[in-house]
């Protein structure tokens, strides 16, 4: 078992930048993006799916990048929270967590960003009960959600053009 | 972990070669079994063999007779599908069930179904539709009723070198629907209590003229309840038809009792789920009726 591992080398879209980066067959895209790629905005809560921290798009589709294989995403596209806000302008979603102050500690933060990025992509006027459903995988354990989920709500108005 | 290579193939015959040169291998669909198994210690393959690359293994493919969905397809795919989720609506609830948005994204009713867990939430879904497992293996092509597929809690009938390509679910007849309800304490991100997925046929008249019933998580594997099916065709559906279906489920079941309700409470919950799902499935017949 203490055979090194072979490196794969890996070419992917990553914020909308062609990156390559080593891995090995193992290791997942959570990890990789911290450690090979210094992108730590992607958190690591639990490491089995279940909290929603390491979320990031994966050609546009919601998913746990602790549940992604790094050697999956050749040739695919990843988004980060890192790739969310333009240049020094915040997403709506962000600039709306912290208005309503959708956040305390921060560690699920990045993870909802992306979540509720993604919740509007696909659907501009969501409920309230629409957005806690799609957002039910990303456990908070500061806010008791309500206020991620009026700015999410808040956010969404922005989006559409709406005033707030 | 300790994986040692990963391979995706892009066909069938190379996903064969590759899983038949004797390495301990693992099929990896969306991942959100295997490689928690793997974090926990639970699994431990050298080689993980990606099946998402092979073209049969993520299409849906709908035809006058039946509906194929490749075994690594996304739940989110099947259920942005154009056409699955109106043609079994009952399959629908099920694979939306099955954890997060997150896991909904990578999640696959063939993965869920070669995990094999007693409460996994597509399988009655699937039993009640009738779906048959399109299993590849060394010597050609078998194929399997996914009621017969699951032998024990999280064993499947699959051989080492065997692949589960596609599930074949058979075009709802006219006056049919499905449905799949589950207990869990909580709304969401739960496992379930107790499982029920039911498909009915419902003629001009209102009697019933087919039905499959299939219940989970109240035994080492889901069940087709050919009693309780038994109980409701030829009815119009009737208080004293429903009662001999939910008898029947209920007799059916050998739950065991855990952190998530007793033995006692799973039976009679199991029951109350075959009758609403009946109830559901029913409704939706009468609605595109009307």
């Amino acid at each position: 078992m203490n055979k090194p591992l072979k490196k794969m080398a890996v070419q992917a879209t990553i914020n909308g930048e062609s990156t390559a980066f080593l891995c090995s067959p193992g290791q997942v895209l959570a990890e990789v993006l911290r450690d090979e790629l210094e992108l730590i905005g992607t958190k690591i809560g639990c490491n089995t799916g279940d909290c929603g921290a390491c979320s990031v798009l994966l050609d546009d589709r919601l998913v746990c990048s602790c549940l992604v294989l790094a050697a999956e995403v050749e040739g695919k596209s990843v988004q980060t929270v890192e790739g969310v806000a333009n240049g020094g302008e915040l997403h709506p979603v962000q600039q709306k967590l912290l208005e309503h102050g959708g956040l305390q500690c921060g560690i699920c933060t990045p993870g909802v960003v992306i979540a509720a990025k993604a919740l509007l992509e696909h659907n501009p006027d969501p409920t309230e009960e629409q957005a806690r459903y799609w957002l039910a995988g990303n456990l908070c354990r500061c806010t008791g959600y309500d206020k991620i989920i009026r700015a999410v709500l808040d956010a969404s108005k922005t989006m559409r053009g709406e005033a707030a | 972990m300790a994986v040692q290579e990963f391979i995706s193939p892009t066909s069938l015959s190379e996903a064969q070669q590759v899983v038949g040169d004797g390495a301990a291998s693992s099929w990896l669909a969306g991942g959100t079994d295997l490689l928690v198994g793997i974090r926990l210690g639970a699994r431990d393959p050298a080689r993980v063999i990606d099946l998402k690359q092979i073209p049969e293994l993520t299409a849906i493919e709908i035809d006058e007779t039946s509906v194929r969905i490749g075994a690594a397809a996304s739940a989110f795919d099947v259920l942005h599908n154009s056409d699955v989720p109106s043609l079994f609506p009952g399959l629908a609830e099920a694979l939306n069930l099955i954890g997060s948005t997150q896991i909904t994204g990578r999640c696959s009713a063939g993965g869920n179904l070669c995990n094999a867990s007693p409460a996994a939430d597509s399988i009655p879904a699937l039993i009640a539709n009738g779906a048959q497992c399109r299993i590849l293996g060394p010597d050609g092509e078998r194929t399997l009723a996914v009621e017969d597929f699951v032998v024990g809690p999280n064993q499947n009938a699959l051989a080492s070198d065997e692949l589960l390509v596609e599930l074949i679910l058979p075009r709802p007849a006219v006056g049919t629907s499905d449905a799949y309800l589950r207990l869990t304490p909580r709304t969401e991100m739960d496992i379930a209590v107790a499982g029920a997925g039911v498909s009915i046929t419902v003629d001009e008249s209102g009697i019933c003229t087919a039905a499959r019933v299939a219940i989970g998580a109240v035994a080492p594997t889901a069940l087709l309840v050919e009693a309780a099916a038994q109980a409701v065709v030829g009815s119009q559906l009737d208080q004293a038809a429903i009662d001999g279906a939910v008898a029947a489920a209920r007799a059916a079941a050998t739950p065991i009792s855990d952190k998530r309700g007793t033995a006692e409470y799973r039976t009679h919950v199991v029951g109350v789920l075959v009758s609403r799902a009946i109830a559901n499935a029913q409704a939706r017949i009468t609605e595109a009726r009307s």
